[in-house]
């Protein structure tokens, strides 16, 4: 029961801190939680298809479906975060640096807040899948199925709390810094979600340059850790990365901050593309 | 010029061998990795390939290996490993952490 609160809980923190994140950045913007609401039922839906169809995606192209299939995802959700900061520091000037204006501005743009139900869906979608296939796994091997199931719910109850406990230590903060403060954590949260990229990219063997390990912290603090997986997401921590891994983290931060940078100084901003 | 030709086929029949990979087998069975040890050996890339022979799923995981992938039910997944230094690498499923554990050892 444990075990499977503890695996639960670890695919759901992803998701859960995402969900926090979005919900604060969007709070007083009429319709967002409809739109939230909506990108996590489309993620959990998404979620049971990928578990159902899990085999017929592992034998796609060559054996590699599945890392394709999450470093797409990945990618999307990191062109969804970036294309979302460039637009609100777009909007920045109209913002009165109050929170009202803020929602104001995005509703009219809900176009923004589409992106970040996207983001939602794709965080859920990745991490529900696999929990799919693990309480399914439970299930038809009949380990006391009943306990199981009861440590995976908690499991998903922690993740929920995650959200709110986000959500609400953002939403704590002074209106005033609370829009900077949410612009870097999406950034930085862009940045690890592109570096988890190149590891499925890697891992396929799609990417094959700069494999070897820049440091390895795991003997500090594993990234299958509980606090190793929230920093994981907040900042992409991890603690055995790549080289590429790391070069990719730093270059999207760098392209967000530019492509912002540039739109702030009216200039035409250049489209937003993820890290290659 | 036969010379140079003659270097130029060490080169590249030097490379294929290089590139094609000796191939591992990993088993899955009773959520149980079959060989626990696995031996390759070091400086060399490698193919793994885990079959997983449960009726479960089972994610196969390794940090040092860097792999993380789900092998479904009755079916089986393919690896490229980088050529290693010599150690032991750790891989686990995670779907099945108390039994499901071993190691690659390099040498």
């Amino acid at each position: 029961m444990l075990g499977a609160l503890i695996i639960v809980f670890r695919e759901a923190i992803e998701a859960g801190l995402i969900i926090g994140i979005v919900a604060a950045v969007t709070q007083g913007v009429e319709g967002s939680r409809r739109f939230i609401a909506g990108g996590a039922g489309a993620g959990v839906l998404g979620a049971l298809i990928v578990a159902v169809f899990a085999e017929q995606l592992s034998r796609a192209f060559e054996g590699s479906g599945q890392e394709l299939f999450n470093a797409s995802v990945l990618i999307l959700a990191v062109a969804m975060l970036a294309w979302h900061n460039i637009w609100m520091a777009k909007h920045g000037r109209e913002l009165a640096q109050e929170l009202s204006a803020v929602g104001k501005a995005v509703a009219r743009g809900d176009r923004t807040l589409f992106a970040l139900a996207t983001v939602v869906g794709l965080a859920v979608l990745r991490e529900g899948s696999e929990v799919a296939l693990f309480l399914y796994g439970v299930l038809a091997s009949g380990e006391s199925g009943t306990s199981v199931l009861i440590g995976g719910l908690g499991g998903l109850a922690l993740g929920a709390l995650t959200s709110f406990a986000t959500f609400f230590g953002l939403v704590s903060i002074p209106p005033k810094k609370l829009f900077a403060v949410t612009t870097a954590m999406i950034t930085l949260l862009a940045a690890g979600l592109a570096a988890q990229a190149v590891a499925f990219l890697q891992q396929s063997g799609t990417i094959t340059a700069l494999t070897d390990t820049v440091w390895d912290t795991s003997w500090i603090l594993s990234d299958k850790s509980i606090l190793g997986r929230v920093l994981h997401t907040l900042i992409g921590y991890a603690d055995q990365p790549s080289q590429m891994q790391v070069v990719v983290y730093v270059l999207t931060i760098v392209a967000i901050m530019a492509a912002t940078k540039l739109t702030t100084m009216g200039a035409q901003p250049p489209a937003p593309a993820p890290a290659e | 010029m036969n010379r140079i030709a003659t270097a130029f086929l060490i080169l590249i029949t030097g490379f294929a061998g290089a590139a094609s990979a000796e191939t591992y087998t990993l088993t899955i069975k009773d959520h149980k990795f079959d060989p626990a040890e696995l031996k390759i050996p070091a400086d060399k890339p490698a193919t793994l390939v885990v079959k997983n022979l449960d009726g479960t799923p089972e994610e196969f995981e390794s940090k040092p290996l860097r792999i993380e992938k789900v092998v479904p039910a009755n079916s089986e997944a393919t690896f490229q490993i980088r050529a290693l230094k010599a150690g032991r690498y750790k891989f686990f499923g995670e779907f099945h952490e108390d039994s499901a554990k071993g190691e690659v050892v390099v040498e």
